[in-house]
C-alpha cells in the first residue's frame, strides 16, 4: 500500500495511506447547501466529480446560477469538510456542461416539497413564451390552483407563489 | 456603419480573445450596475426583487467572463482589477447599457433590447469552439430567457396600458432605439473571434433580433423608428457624460481602499 506525506493542522506532516477517493466523495457529497440546509450538494447535483491528482483530492463543483451568491460559501464548505476529514484538498469550479435543475435528484425534489418549496418541473420550455402559464402544485395542500405573485423571490433561483386553495404562500424553484 | 477603430492593426489571437471577452463582460457589468441603482427605489416590491435579481444574473455572467479574460491574459490581473480599476477610455461596453435609468419604461426597454440580443448570442455561443465560452453560454442562455420574458411582458403592459404609460414607452423607444446599432457592430478583435468561431456572427443576429422585437412592439402599440444617425462610440472607449458618474460610484470603494478584500 503506498503512502503519502500529508500536512497536518499543527504544521507538521503525517504519513498517511494514499487518499481514499470514495471517502472524499462521500464527504463532499454530504455537504449541505447554505441556503437550503436540508439539501446536500449530492441532492442538488452540483458536485460533479472528486478526483485524486498528485495525492491531492480535487473536488469539481458547478455553479447553479451565474450570479449565485452562495457559490463561494459552497466551495469553502466543501474545502473545510475535506480538510476536517484529513484530506489535502482543492476545490475547482467547472462551467461545462452547465448545471441544470434536471440534475436535482428525486430525493432532492422530495425534500424541497417537504420543506414548502415546489420543486422545478422537468423539461419546461415556457420560459421562452411571453405571458406563459406554468402550473405549479402547492407543496402544502397539493392543489394546482396556484398563482404567481412575483417572478423573482428571495433568491434568483426561486419565484414567489400563493395557493388559491389553502391560501399559503410558497416558493417555486424555477426550471433552469 | 463600423465603429471607430482605435485598436492597433495587428492583434495576436490571445489579445483578440481577451479584448472581446472583456467587451462582453463590460456590457454586463455596466448594465448590472444600472439595474442595481433601482434597489430600494423600484415602483413596486416585485420589481424591487426583479431588477436586482436580473442585475445579479448579469454581474455573475460578467464575473465568469472577467475571470476567463484574466486567466487567458495571464498578466497577474484579477477579475476585480479588470472590473474596477480601469479608466473610462478602457471600458468597451456599448453606449446603450450606460444610458441612465430615467424611468421604469426606459429601464424595461433598455433591458429588452439587450436581453433579446444576448439570448440570440448565447444560443449560438453554446456551440463555441472555446469550451469556456460554451460553458458560460450554456448557463446564461437560460437566465436571459427569463429576462426577455419579464421585460417583454412589461413592454406590452406599458405600451398597451394607460395614456401615461404608452407615452413614456414611446419616449423610451425614441430615445433608446438609436443606441441599438452598437449591439451588433464588430471590430478587429471581435471579427477575429467570429472567424475562429469563438463567438457568433453579429450580422445574422441583428436580422433575427429585429424579427423578435417586431411582434412585441406591435402588440404594445409601438412603432420601430427609423434611425438616420446611430449612436456609437462605447466600443472604442468614447463614453457619454453619464458614464463618468457611473464609474465614480462603481469604482469608489476599490479606489478609496486599494487592495481591500471581503
Amino acid at each position: 500500500m503506498c503512502s503519502a506525506r500529508i500536512p497536518a493542522p499543527n504544521g507538521r506532516s503525517v504519513l498517511m495511506d494514499k487518499p481514499n477517493v470514495e471517502v472524499a466523495t462521500q464527504v463532499a457529497a454530504n455537504v449541505s447547501d447554505p441556503e437550503l440546509p436540508y439539501l446536500t450538494l449530492a441532492d442538488l447535483g452540483i458536485l460533479r466529480s472528486v478526483e485524486l491528482q498528485d495525492d491531492i483530492i480535487v473536488a469539481y463543483v458547478s455553479p447553479t446560477y451565474s450570479g449565485c451568491p452562495a457559490l463561494e460559501v459552497i466551495e469553502q464548505s466543501v474545502l473545510v469538510a475535506l480538510k476536517q476529514a484529513g484530506f489535502n484538498a482543492r476545490v475547482e469550479r467547472t462551467l461545462s456542461p452547465p448545471w441544470t435543475t434536471d440534475w436535482i435528484t428525486d430525493e432532492g425534489r422530495r425534500k424541497l416539497n417537504a420543506n414548502g418549496i415546489a420543486p422545478p418541473q422537468q423539461g419546461q420550455t415556457d420560459k421562452n413564451t411571453l405571458f406563459a402559464k406554468t402550473v405549479v402544485v402547492c407543496p402544502a395542500c397539493s392543489s394546482d390552483n396556484t398563482a404567481k405573485v412575483s417572478e423573482f423571490g428571495s433568491t434568483p433561483c426561486k419565484a414567489q407563489y400563493q395557493c388559491k386553495q389553502c391560501r399559503e404562500p410558497f416558493e417555486y424553484f424555477k426550471c433552469h | 456603419m463600423a465603429a471607430l477603430e482605435h485598436a492597433p492593426m495587428e492583434l495576436t489571437p490571445k489579445e483578440a480573445l481577451v479584448q472581446t471577452v472583456i467587451q462582453i463582460a463590460d456590457d454586463h457589468l455596466i448594465l448590472g450596475h444600472r439595474l442595481s441603482e433601482w434597489c430600494g427605489h423600484a415602483p413596486m416590491l416585485e420589481e424591487d426583487l426583479s431588477m436586482p435579481n436580473i442585475a445579479l444574473d448579469l454581474i455573475g455572467q460578467a464575473r465568469a467572463l472577467y475571470t476567463y479574460a484574466a486567466t487567458v491574459e495571464n498578466k497577474g490581473r484579477s477579475e476585480d482589477d479588470i472590473a474596477y480599476l480601469r479608466t473610462d477610455r478602457e471600458y468597451t461596453n456599448c453606449l446603450l447599457v450606460e444610458r441612465p435609468n430615467v424611468d421604469f419604461a426606459h429601464t424595461m426597454l433598455r433591458q429588452f433590447y439587450f436581453a433579446v440580443s444576448m439570448q440570440l448570442f448565447w444560443q449560438r455561443a453554446m456551440k463555441s469552439s472555446d469550451e469556456t465560452i460554451s460553458g458560460i453560454a450554456g448557463k446564461a442562455v437560460k437566465e436571459v430567457a427569463y429576462h426577455v420574458r419579464h421585460c417583454g411582458e412589461w413592454i406590452i403592459r406599458l405600451g398597451d396600458g394607460t395614456e401615461e404609460s404608452a407615452s413614456r414607452m414611446a419616449d423610451a423607444v425614441e430615445s433608446l432605439h438609436p443606441y441599438t446599432d452598437e449591439l451588433f457592430t464588430t471590430d478587429i478583435a471581435r471579427q477575429y473571434c467570429i472567424d475562429a468561431q469563438i463567438i457568433p456572427d453579429s450580422i445574422a443576429i441583428k436580422k433575427q433580433w429585429t424579427d423578435l422585437i417586431a411582434p412585441v412592439f406591435k402588440e404594445a402599440g409601438l412603432t420601430l423608428p427609423d434611425v438616420p444617425y446611430p449612436q456609437l462610440g462605447g466600443r472604442s472607449g468614447q463614453h457619454t457624460e453619464d458614464f463618468g458618474f457611473l464609474l465614480a460610484e462603481l469604482q469608489y470603494v476599490q479606489r478609496a481602499y486599494p487592495g481591500a478584500q471581503w
